[in-house]
């Protein structure tokens, strides 16, 4: 906005001013409307105190946020953080070397293969996560495929477990993870990794000396896409965990719809916003620091 | 001297595309060497062999005594300057330049000296920690170069490395090069799409067409004796000529050119068979005057056409007998005499400046 408005003068004045806010209004209204004005809200209810039917009541206190510090919360915010870290973790293994080889290919491929990619998200992520329950429940598809062959002759408990909670995080926004990185690797010119290997760098120090840091702003913006919202995620873990594993975005969730404390949901929910602003934060500081 | 490079019958093939065809060719230590042709002859492919990027489809490569043909890019004791340059954009010049040597696993003190000293020889001092991006074009191709020549390879291989530049730097960059390929008494192979470029630096051109090797030679023997029609026309300028023998006295032999010239060569620059061949001659080696002048072959034409060349003329002639020829001459003889269309003008060649270039 404020590019676009100090550029205006040299493009005829006042004019073009109005111009850039009149086009400008409809993502400024939205935000305010859905991000400024709930966070305002949030903000405010979580100072507030409820009573016995669960009704806010605005009535000034640090209450809650001293219940944020118990350790409870805090074991569960720890886990969460683990959770959306080995996430991050596994997306980027595994995304990695799809992301480079989908960018190392020849135009029509290339895009063919970036399609693929893109074709989960036409179906409803909740469908999918459904699907995945079918594949992992004792009597589904997976365990199925196991007793049939042999491998196994009692089904393996999947479903409901850290690991199925993890596998679902994972298919959910190893997307996230590939595309950023495809967008850096895709703009990294070949000549570069011959250079490496002209100048004697094998195949594992031309990665590690030359491809990882040029394509870093493209992991950079993998981790923000996937760690972020896999700390808040709460769907996956209700409907692939089972409640076994209950995290962040579980226990903000039923403060508001279950327990119908609000106040201290909203306590929580900003704590957490301020943790993905000081992430974001220092994400942006280390790209910085490798760009310039 | 010993071969440094030895190219053994070597075939490139992308699918049923032959990028380089059946080539051979002996690179002497510390010769500067140049492939020479038009884009898509195979003068890349073949430096993209030398340096590992490309496997040969057939035959085989030696540096140094040793076969290289299937060894990877980063066994090879050959350096590459990219024609993009391909400087690391996140590391400084200083650190572009001692990559190659922390690859090697130099010491640490060692890597300072070195990257200091030819930071000094290729004239960059105090631009060690700027990032390539803050570089004029002429700064960047001097890293690469450094980045290149700091591990002291048996080879350079330099890939178009002055195309990038505007003529006045490209050069003295030719200069440079040529200097620096002296004191460092490197070999070096270089890829390039500009004959004048190749004239101007090379010990020896080898000459590429449709991925054949056309001509290997020293810039002179390539320009005053080229051996085919495509050497003659892509190296300088030539009239291009069909002619016939028409008579033989003893060591000459005289030809009839097309349109009804005639002229004399040396009898055994004739090939053996055949009763038509195409004759090259350089457009400077006509000689024109509005008087009478001495020279093997003389005779009179028009002049057709005159094109303002600067420091040339260039005079359109069609002679007596009907033969087009293209001639260039100093803007201003020491005759002081202009020369414009319609004039009637006297011309000469010299026999040993006529090239036969291959059968009709």
């Amino acid at each position: 906005m404020h590019a676009l408005a100090d550029t205006a003068p040299a493009h005829g004045g006042r004019r073009a001013g109005v111009v850039a806010w009149l086009l400008l209004a409809p993502l400024a209204l939205w935000l305010l409307l859905f991000v400024v004005v709930p966070m305002a809200g949030l903000v405010v209810y979580s100072f507030c105190q409820r009573d016995d039917l669960g009704r806010v009541v605005y009535d000034f206190s640090w209450e809650n946020y001293a219940r944020v510090f118990d350790p409870i919360y805090l074991k569960i915010l720890g886990r969460s953080i683990g959770y959306a870290a080995l996430t991050t973790v596994i997306c980027i293994v595994i995304g990695y070397p799809v992301a480079w080889y989908i960018a190392r290919q020849r135009s029509p491929l290339r895009e063919r293969l970036l399609l693929l990619v893109m074709i989960p998200f036409w179906t409803s992520f909740l469908i999918r996560t459904y699907a995945w329950i079918a594949i992992l429940k004792s009597e589904g598809l997976l365990n199925g495929l196991l007793q049939f062959s042999g491998v196994v002759t009692a089904p393996l408990s999947l479903l409901y477990t850290p690991t199925a909670v993890v596998i679902g995080l994972v298919y959910a926004y190893l997307p996230f993870m590939i595309l950023p990185i495809y967008g850096s690797a895709e703009k990294l010119d070949n000549a570069l990794v011959e250079a490496a290997h002209d100048l004697g760098a094998g195949p594992i120090r031309a990665f590690s000396h030359v491809i990882i840091p040029l394509t870093w702003p493209g992991i950079a913006a993998g981790i923000m896409l996937v760690f972020v919202p896999a700390i808040g995620m709460f769907a996956i873990t209700d409907l692939m965990g089972g409640a076994q594993v209950p995290l962040i975005g579980n226990v903000i969730q039923n403060q508001f719809f279950r327990a119908r404390n609000a106040p201290f949901g909203a306590a929580l929910g900003v704590v957490f916003t301020l943790l993905f602003i000081l992430t974001y934060a220092l994400a942006h500081r280390r790209r910085r620091a490798t760009t310039a | 001297m010993p071969s440094m490079i030895e190219i053994r019958s070597v075939t490139k093939r992308f699918g049923s595309f032959t990028a380089v065809n059946d080539v051979s060719l002996d690179i002497a230590e510390g010769e500067f060497l140049t492939l020479l042709g038009p884009s898509g002859c195979g003068k890349t492919t073949l430096l993209r062999m030398l340096s590992g990027f490309e496997t040969p489809t057939s035959g085989t490569l030696r540096i140094d005594g040793e076969e290289v043909t299937h060894l990877a890019p980063y066994r090879r004791n050959v350096n590459q300057v990219f024609q993009s340059y391909a400087l690391f954009p996140h590391l400084t010049v200083a650190d572009n330049i001692a990559f190659g040597l922390r690859m090697q696993k130099v010491p640490a003190p060692e890597i300072t000296r070195r990257v200091d000293e030819v930071v000094e020889l290729v004239a960059l001092t105090g631009f060690a920690s700027r990032r390539p991006h803050e570089l004029s074009g002429g700064q960047r191709q001097r890293v690469a170069l450094a980045r290149a020549i700091v591990p002291r390879p048996k080879v350079l291989l330099l890939d178009e490395p002055l195309s990038a530049l505007d003529a006045k730097l490209r050069q003295q960059m030719q200069l440079e090069l040529k200097r620096l390929q002296k004191h460092l008494g490197m070999t070096f192979v270089f890829v390039t799409h500009d004959q004048e470029e190749a004239l101007t630096m090379s010990d020896r051109i080898a000459v590429f067409n449709q991925g054949r090797l056309e001509q290997l030679g020293s810039a002179s023997a390539i320009y005053h004796q080229p051996r085919t029609a495509f050497v003659a026309d892509f190296i300088g300028e030539a009239n291009l000529l069909t002619a016939e023998a028409i008579a033989r006295s003893g060591t000459m032999t005289r030809l009839r050119v097309e349109g009804g010239l005639e002229l004399e060569i040396p009898t055994d620059r004739w090939p053996a068979g055949g009763s038509k061949v195409v004759i090259s001659l350089r457009p400077e080696k006509i000689l024109v005057s509005k008087r009478p002048l001495e020279a093997e072959a003389i005779f009179t034409a028009r002049v057709t056409d005159e094109l303002f060349q600067g420091a040339l003329d260039r005079l359109h002639l069609q002679t007596e007998s009907g033969t087009r020829l293209t001639a260039l001459v100093a803007n201003e003889s020491a005759l002081r005499e202009a020369i414009h269309a319609g004039d009637a003008v006297w011309c000469g060649v010299h026999a040993d400046d006529i090239a036969v270039v291959g059968p009709a």
